[in-house]
């Protein structure tokens, strides 16, 4: 296996955006790379996450080069997932030798459709779309069936959100922060019981953008590269009911490919939309009290749906580039109801 | 068992509303047309000048902030005879779908043109926007009614070849 570092990292993130996705995507590429002090010309691939659906436009990917400058021609590829899944393209890449760099990026805006609505074309089309259960409603059936499996309560999901928001506090890419109650947010109403509006992943409009390098090269580089010592992803069956909703199946598997617990893991960005989804990933992942989860505030406080995975790898690394934390796992989620799920280890020097 | 008929297809209708944006660059390029200007953003670096801009220069990747108007007059680079009828025309087929160059502009503008037989179309051809009537228009490409020709001699091959 190469040893492959991130070694820059760039996001944008907002509630609504009134820039279009090269106006919002063109500078955060322009600071991963510039971050990255590596001639963009001589990076080896580029490859990028997003969903023509959330822009309600076709070949939306394509337009969106024109941020990325692909003129000389560039080897680029695209996926039609989170960023993370780029992310995990462009590492397979280097690992076969072709190339020994890349540029990760991944931009999405929710604000423009009913984003719980565009997610029902992600399901079964025959018999599942054309009911069009909405996102919300089915984590929610995900939420009830954890609750009623585990004996926890509504308070621990609320407890998630309110320290979610607390670490959020500072974070300039969160689009909710601050000091919330558990008993003000308990008061709140249901959108989709068990799950109140802030038990929803907010409504974000971003980009995020990264930068790998293989070997020594990123030491050259980068003060304190962010090494990815594994990275796994698995998937689970389409059919909700074919799964077992109250525990993650596939980031079990994932989490032990990618040796989480192959060392000490100071903390940990998991990808989870909705406040229950948390628990269940902890559960997943075997990560106790004492790993400190999403000091970035997560998901529940900063959204934009196919860049959102991708920023918990950034963050992660950004975290430990700075120095505060030596080891992380950072986790991406896909599909319905945590459907797929990628982890990856990331270590500093 | 008796033998299964196959269903064969199912109708789901989808229906999905957006709040589309579009963004700086082109808001200013629809805000132009809206008091009958085509406007074009030159890049700092190569000093192209596109037309409609997105805000971006796709070949040196930076973002394209000098706005200039360029002509309403082009040439065409290519054309297609369009005979296929489909929802949402307001023209009839068979009618001419052009790639104009207009005068001032390095990127081809897609349109529509009228008032020329279709055997006449050409490439080389000098072309004119017809504007709708000045109280009717707004930020829509639909200000420019058509193309038309002008009685100019055509253009140069060497003028547009970069632009086929």
């Amino acid at each position: 296996m190469r040893d492959v570092a991130i070694v820059s990292f760039a996001q944008s993130a907002k509630a609504r955006e009134l820039r279009n996705e090269i106006e919002i995507l063109m500078p955060v590429v322009h600071e991963a790379v510039g971050a990255s002090r590596m001639p963009r010309t001589e990076i080896g691939f580029t490859c990028s996450g997003s969903s023509d659906y959330l822009q309600g436009q076709s070949f939306a990917f394509v337009g969106a080069l024109d941020a990325v400058g692909a003129w000389p021609p560039i080897r680029e590829s695209h996926v039609e997932m989170d960023g993370a899944w780029a992310l995990y393209e462009a590492w397979i890449k280097i690992q076969t030798g072709d190339v020994d760099s890349a540029l990760v990026y991944s931009f999405g805006k929710s604000s423009p459709g009913d984003i719980a609505e565009v997610l029902a074309l992600q399901l079964d089309p025959y018999t599942v779309t054309p009911l069009w259960p909405d996102a919300h409603s089915l984590a929610a059936i995900q939420a009830r069936a954890f609750l009623e499996a585990t004996g926890k309560s509504e308070r621990e999901l609320a407890e998630v959100v309110a320290r979610s928001r607390r670490s959020a506090i500072g974070n300039p890419h969160a689009v909710v922060s601050g000091e919330f109650s558990v008993e003000k947010l308990l008061a709140e109403p249901y959108v989709s019981s068990p799950l109140r509006a802030h038990d929803l992943p907010p409504v974000t409009d971003g980009a995020s953008a990264l930068v790998m390098v293989a070997g020594e090269r990123a030491r050259q580089l980068c003060e304190r590269p962010v090494w990815i010592r594994g990275i796994d992803h698995r998937i689970e069956p389409q059919s909700l009911g074919a799964r077992e909703l109250v525990r993650s199946a596939s980031s079990e598997i994932a989490g032990a490919k990618a040796g989480v617990h192959k060392g000490k893991v100071d903390f940990a960005e998991l990808h989870a939309p909705y406040s229950h989804q948390e628990l269940i990933l902890r559960a997943a992942l075997g990560l106790g009290e004492n790993v400190k989860i999403n000091p970035s505030g997560g998901a529940l406080a900063s959204h934009a749906l196919m860049a959102a995975g991708l920023v918990r790898i950034g963050e992660a690394a950004a975290r430990i580039m700075a120095g505060h934390g030596d080891r992380a796992v950072a986790h991406a989620t896909q599909g319905p109801c945590l459907q797929q799920n990628l982890v990856c280890v990331l270590e500093g020097d | 068992m008796a033998e299964l008929e196959l269903v064969k297809s199912i109708v789901t209708p989808v229906v999905l509303d957006y709040d589309y944006v579009t963004g700086r660059a082109q808001s200013r390029f629809l805000r132009g047309i809206a008091e009958g200007r085509i406007l074009g953003q030159r890049c700092p670096e190569c000093r192209r000048v596109y037309v409609p801009a997105r805000g971006a220069c796709p070949r040196c990747a930076v973002a394209t902030e000098e706005e200039l108007q360029v002509s309403d007059r082009g040439t065409v680079t290519t054309f297609c005879i369009v005979r296929v009828p489909s929802e949402n025309l307001s023209f009839t087929p068979p009618y001419a779908c052009v790639a104009v160059l207009l005068d001032g502009a390095n990127i081809p503008f897609n349109h529509v043109l009228q008032e020329c037989p279709l055997e006449q179309v050409r490439m080389g051809m000098r072309v004119q926007a017809v504007w709708v009537d000045r109280k009717d228009l707004g930020p829509s490409m639909s200000s420019i009614r058509y193309f038309k020709p002008v009685a100019e001699p055509d253009a140069e091959f060497d003028s547009y070849k970069e632009h086929l």
